[in-house]
Formats: structure tokens, C-alpha cells, sequence
């Protein structure tokens, strides 16, 4: 095929909603959302805040199947309010893995895929946002001793605050080139700690150190995909096939401490040194 | 005078006096392994270590070290004990007011070390260690979700310096496009915006909120209160299940129930 | 924000029911439901405040001379203009006439 046959051919995934996303890497036919919209299971707390609601709160949960393997989905919509994650949507999220832990114990072997978009807690439901944030944290370490939990950063938000501990969390972590992974998000940083260690207007510089190549590059995450359906639902399914892995990357606290010990911390730190100090040179 | 909290290293060491320090493990750490009554127990702090070399995380911020320091003091719990019947109990003595803000933080991934003290205390919860959280201080955002959010029990001391937050008031103000007035003001009527203990409280989240006579340097009769109050949730935690269910119920947090219950119904 | 209601005269209720667009900076999402025979409801809670006489105008000219189908309609929008609420409006009525 040509170059710009190929073009023509890719489907961009950044660009579907979390519905439509939910529904890209399902099994054709398989997908059936729990909680759908309809059912208007809303936050009770942004209307009160004068902030108009949406009818999932931005969370989407469908179960279905990838490659045949019995999966559920949680999408988050990064457009909703950057993605940010308020009760309702958490207890979602943290319920489905709730749910397919309690499947594995009852012999359903059932798996779980997350996509990301999300700058993290939503402020105007702060402290249960954060409280829904640690119930996923649970639920995915729970869930992770039966089978994959695969993560999905494909962009355009990111995954950042405490969602970003939970992509952390994942047994397989996947990203896009759009991709952006991290704890802090670049205004909060500038905020706290000035313009001159944290430019969030820096837009090339920000990619540099947080962006899915450099995550890649570094070995933060476990595959860096084009923005195709195709070729994300394939690594998915890949990635689910496989099973779990052989050393979960939160649990290599002692390698990450003796990485950490050979580091000068004294000058600012470049891309570079940090691919270096993970992985190695690479080419 | 100091520009950090003391209350989390006053607090380790009058809990853990007597206990035997934990060695290996980064100077913003303090760890101990002693008793409580007749339980064995780990304590564990993170503290200011003005000599850090990650500069961010000076004043008591959960960092990469720090991070990663947690997950390698609890996961040594989890391994010492995996064939003992009985687990030793894991106190986290909680005082952090941010996870780190920096650009190296970013850049070497503080996200994962967060994940890694996650893990390790959720691990240790699931393994059938209580994991106690005890609130003397700031429990902000991603510090709190990396040391001591996945405790199967919480504890708070009834004090205007304990507060649970997602971000601090100015970032937060930015962030939502408010004046740090118009927050304040939202925060009082509406429960989970709150800083103040009380409010948190009204979730359903902590297991206990217990007075004390000074927080900031524990009297004799303060750290009789708290240890008969940890030795209580030990004992609980090992009369109930491992997961979070126990901060389930309230109701200005009813919402998180009505979705299990219908997740549970449509699965 | 503002929580506005309005009806129209309809026929019979459609079979389907739809979701189209998100409460995204600019956007809306649109719920459309059958309704009750004869009436046509729509419920619109909106981040825009005092904009009933547009929306008003908005949904008389979309159903002028016709009768539309009897649906209930629940919009959540976020500041969208006329122009993007015609075009989900749309997109919804044709999925539901698949339907």
C-alpha cells in the first residue's frame, strides 16, 4: 500500500468518544453498556455548583468480549469536563473492577481494559473523587492477581493526578504518540513551583518529558501505537492474550531506588538522562 | 522555626518508642518495627528531610524516594510474614501536604513511584495485614493515595491542621477558574469540597475521630488514646473482610452505593 | 446555569431512543426518548443563562409546518451555539428514524 493509501485506511482513535472507543475495541456485536445514560445515574454535585451534568458523568462501562476473552471496559470521556473524575464516575470504574475481581473468584476469568482521559480528581467533587480514586487503585491491584488489567493512554487529555497512579497500577500499560502520562498537570506545577521549573505553555517541552515516546523510551509504559483503531485494538487483544506479566513495573521498587541512587539530582534534568537512566542507551 | 510540619515525626516517635528503627530506606522515611499492647506492628512516616536530593521534596512531599521507599518498607512486611499466620499490622502515620512538584519528578515518573506505594499497601491490605491510616497533619491528593489511603481503617485526630484534600486551595482556585473566596465559600456547602476534618468525616471514610490535648507534641494521655485506638481498628479490621467496603455507607457519599448496587444488578 | 422546558404539539411516539454528542466546552449532548402520543418535550439545562427566547425560536423554526414525532428530549449543553444544537438535533432525529 501506498502512504497515502495507508492513510486513508486509519481510522484515528483519539478522535472517538468513550462510547465509540468502548465499542472500536470490543468484539463486533459483544458490546453492552452497564449504567448506560439513559438510566441518568448523574453527580449529585455539579448541578448544585451551577456546572451542567452529563447523563454517564463521563464514564463509560460496557462488557463484551476481545479476541473472545471476556473483558469489561471503563472509557473515560476527556471531554466532559477534562475527563475528571467525580463519584458517580469513579464508583463506575471502581465498581466494574469490583465486579470482575469477584468474577475471577467465581471462576469467570474476566478481564479489564481502562482508557484514560482524565486530568484526575474533579475538583468540584474533590475529597469522593479522590476516595473513588483509591477504590480503583484497590480494585485494580485485586483484580491484577487474576488476570491483565490493560491501560490506554491515547490522548488528547492525557492521564494525569491520581488516575495517572492507576495507569501505573495497570499490568500493561499502552500509548499513542498524542499521549501524555504524569502525575501533575503542567499549570498545577507552574503554580506551585514557577514558571521556571514547570513552563505549562511550553507545549514541545512538556511532550519532551511526559508524552507517550518519551514514556516509551523509557520503559514507563509497554507500547507506543500509532492513532489507529486497528492497530490499538490488535495490541490490546495482544496484550490481553498474553496473560500476566512476568514482573508488574510497581512492584520494582528496589530497581527504580538503585535507578534513583545513580542519578545527579543536582542540575535540571533533560529527556535524555532519563532514558538513559531507565533503559540504556537505545538507537 | 521550621516551614514544615513536625506533627508526623513527633508522632512516630512518641508511637514507635522502644521500637526497633528500620535501616536501608530514604531519610524522609521513618520507619520502626515495634508493638502496640501485645500486636507487632511497622510504623511509618514520611518526614521533611531539608537535605533531600530531590529539591521538591524537601518540606515532607511524597517523591520519587519517598515513593518507591514506601513500596519497598511495606513490600518487606509482606514478604518477612507471607508464612506467618499471624501479619504484622502496617500504621501509617500520615503528615504529607503535596506529592512532589518538579520537573524531575515528571520526567523520572513520579506517577509510577506513587503507584508503587499503592501497590504495596494494597498488596499488604489483601495479604491480611491491618493497614492502619492515622491522620495527624495534611493528607493531600496523591500523597494520601500513596501512604495511607489503602488502609483498611482511618483515623483522624480532631484538629484544624488535619485536613484531606485533592489540591491545595490556590491550584485548586486556578484550576477551576474561581477566586480562592469563591471556593471557600462553595467548600462550606458543599461537603466533599471541604478542608476541615468534620466535613471529611461526613463521607463516611474515616473509622474514627479522636480529640486530643496537642497535637503537635503528643501528651502521655494522647498516645494512651491513639494506641488503644489503633489496637482497637487492628482488632476490627481482623473481625471484617480486607477491602475498602467499611468506608461504604454514608450518606453524602450514597451515590458510590447506588452505583455498585445497580453495576452489581446489571452485570 | 438554567433548567428550561418546553413542548410541542407531536404525533406518535418513535420506537428508538438516542444519544448524540457530549457536554463538552462548545457542545451538548442530546437524549432523545419516545414520549407521550400528541406531546413533544424537551428539557434543557443549559450553562448559558437567560437564553430561553433563542432556544425558544431555535426549536419553533426546526418544527415549523411539521409534526414532528412525539419525543422527550433532555439536552445538557454547554454553551453551544444554534448552529451546533441544529446539527445534534439533526443527527439525533435521523438515528431515531432508523430506528
Amino acid at each position: 500500500m501506498t502512504d497515502s493509501a495507508q492513510l486513508l485506511h486509519k481510522h484515528s482513535f483519539v478522535e472517538l468518544g468513550a462510547r465509540q472507543r468502548a465499542k472500536a475495541l470490543l468484539d463486533a456485536g459483544t458490546f453492552r453498556e452497564l449504567l448506560d445514560p439513559f438510566q441518568r445515574v448523574m453527580s449529585p454535585w455539579l448541578s448544585r455548583q451551577g456546572v451542567v451534568p452529563q447523563a454517564d458523568d463521563g464514564v463509560v462501562i460496557a462488557k463484551g468480549s476481545i479476541g473472545g476473552l471476556p473483558v469489561v471496559i471503563a472509557a473515560i470521556e476527556g471531554a466532559f469536563q477534562g475527563g475528571s473524575l467525580g463519584e458517580v464516575g469513579g464508583a463506575k470504574i471502581a465498581g466494574a473492577l469490583e465486579l470482575a475481581a469477584e468474577d475471577n473468584r467465581n471462576g469467570t476469568p474476566t478481564r479489564a481494559v481502562l482508557l484514560l482521559e482524565t486530568g484526575g480528581v474533579r475538583l468540584q467533587e474533590a475529597n469522593l473523587g479522590l476516595a473513588a480514586i483509591a477504590d480503583i487503585h484497590a480494585a485494580i491491584v485485586d483484580l491484577r492477581q487474576y488476570q491483565p488489567v490493560v491501560g490506554v493512554v491515547a490522548g488528547s487529555v492525557g492521564c494525569f493526578g491520581g488516575m495517572s497512579i492507576a495507569a501505573g497500577l495497570c499490568s500493561y500499560l499502552l500509548v499513542t504518540q498524542e499521549a501524555r502520562l504524569g502525575l501533575n498537570g503542567p499549570q498545577v506545577i507552574e503554580q506551585e513551583a514557577g514558571l521556571e521549573e514547570y513552563d505549562s505553555r511550553d507545549r514541545p517541552f512538556i511532550w519532551s518529558l511526559t508524552g507517550g515516546e518519551q514514556r516509551f523510551a523509557s520503559g514507563l509504559v509497554d507500547r507506543f501505537v500509532a492513532d489507529d483503531v486497528a492497530q490499538i485494538q490488535q495490541q490490546v487483544s495482544e496484550l490481553l492474550q498474553q496473560g500476566l506479566p512476568a514482573q508488574q513495573r510497581s512492584r520494582q521498587a528496589d530497581l527504580f531506588l538503585q535507578r534513583l541512587a545513580r542519578l545527579d539530582a543536582e542540575p535540571q534534568i533533560d529527556p535524555a538522562t532519563v532514558r538513559e537512566l531507565y533503559q540504556g542507551e537505545r538507537s | 522555626m521550621s516551614s514544615y510540619s513536625l506533627r508526623g515525626l513527633s508522632w512516630f516517635n512518641a508511637l514507635s518508642d522502644g521500637a526497633k528503627p528500620v535501616e536501608g530506606l530514604p531519610a524522609s522515611l521513618k520507619v520502626a518495627d515495634g508493638v502496640l499492647g501485645d500486636q507487632p506492628v511497622r510504623f511509618i512516616a514520611v518526614v521533611a528531610d531539608p537535605d533531600n536530593r530531590f529539591v521538591r521534596a524537601r518540606n515532607g512531599e511524597v517523591g520519587l524516594l519517598e515513593g518507591w521507599g514506601l513500596a519497598k518498607a511495606v513490600d518487606d512486611v509482606i514478604t518477612a510474614d507471607v508464612d506467618k499466620p499471624h501479619k504484622r499490622a502496617l500504621i501509617a502515620i500520615i503528615d504529607v501536604p503535596s506529592q512532589a512538584y518538579g520537573r524531575r519528578e515528571e520526567a523520572l515518573g513520579i506517577h509510577q513511584a506513587l503507584a508503587g506505594a499503592a501497590d504495596s499497601y494494597a498488596r499488604a491490605r489483601l495479604a491480611g495485614h491491618a493497614v492502619i491510616g492515622l491522620l495527624v497533619g495534611k493528607a493531600m491528593s496523591g500523597a494520601f493515595l500513596a501512604h495511607g489511603y489503602q488502609a483498611n481503617r482511618l483515623i483522624a485526630l480532631r484538629d484544624p491542621g488535619v485536613m484531606v484534600h485533592a489540591m491545595g486551595k490556590a491550584s485548586a482556585a486556578r484550576v477551576t477558574l474561581r477566586s480562592v473566596e469563591e471556593l471557600e465559600a462553595l467548600a462550606a456547602s458543599v461537603p466533599p469540597m471541604a478542608y476541615d476534618i468534620d466535613s471529611y468525616a461526613s463521607l463516611g471514610l474515616l473509622w474514627e475521630t479522636l480529640p486530643v490535648e496537642q497535637i503537635e507534641q503528643p501528651t502521655s494521655a494522647d498516645l494512651a488514646r491513639v494506641t488503644e485506638c489503633l489496637g482497637l481498628a487492628i482488632g476490627d479490621v481482623g473481625a471484617s473482610g480486607r477491602d475498602l467496603s467499611s468506608r461504604l455507607g454514608a450518606s453524602n457519599r450514597a451515590a458510590s452505593s447506588k452505583v455498585r448496587e445497580l453495576l452489581r444488578a446489571q452485570w | 446555569m438554567e433548567t428550561l422546558s418546553f413542548e410541542f404539539p407531536a404525533g406518535q411516539p418513535p420506537r428508538g431512543r438516542t444519544l448524540v454528542g457530549c457536554v463538552g466546552s462548545g457542545d451538548l449532548e442530546v437524549l432523545i426518548e419516545p414520549g407521550q402520543a400528541g406531546k413533544l418535550t424537551i428539557k434543557v439545562q443549559t450553562s448559558v443563562n437567560g437564553a430561553e427566547q433563542r432556544w425558544q425560536h431555535l426549536f419553533a423554526r426546526m418544527f415549523d409546518g411539521q409534526t414532528p414525532p412525539a419525543m422527550a428530549i433532555d439536552i445538557h449543553d454547554f454553551g453551544a451555539t444554534p448552529g451546533v444544537v441544529r446539527l445534534r438535533l439533526e443527527q439525533g432525529f435521523e438515528e431515531i428514524g432508523h430506528d
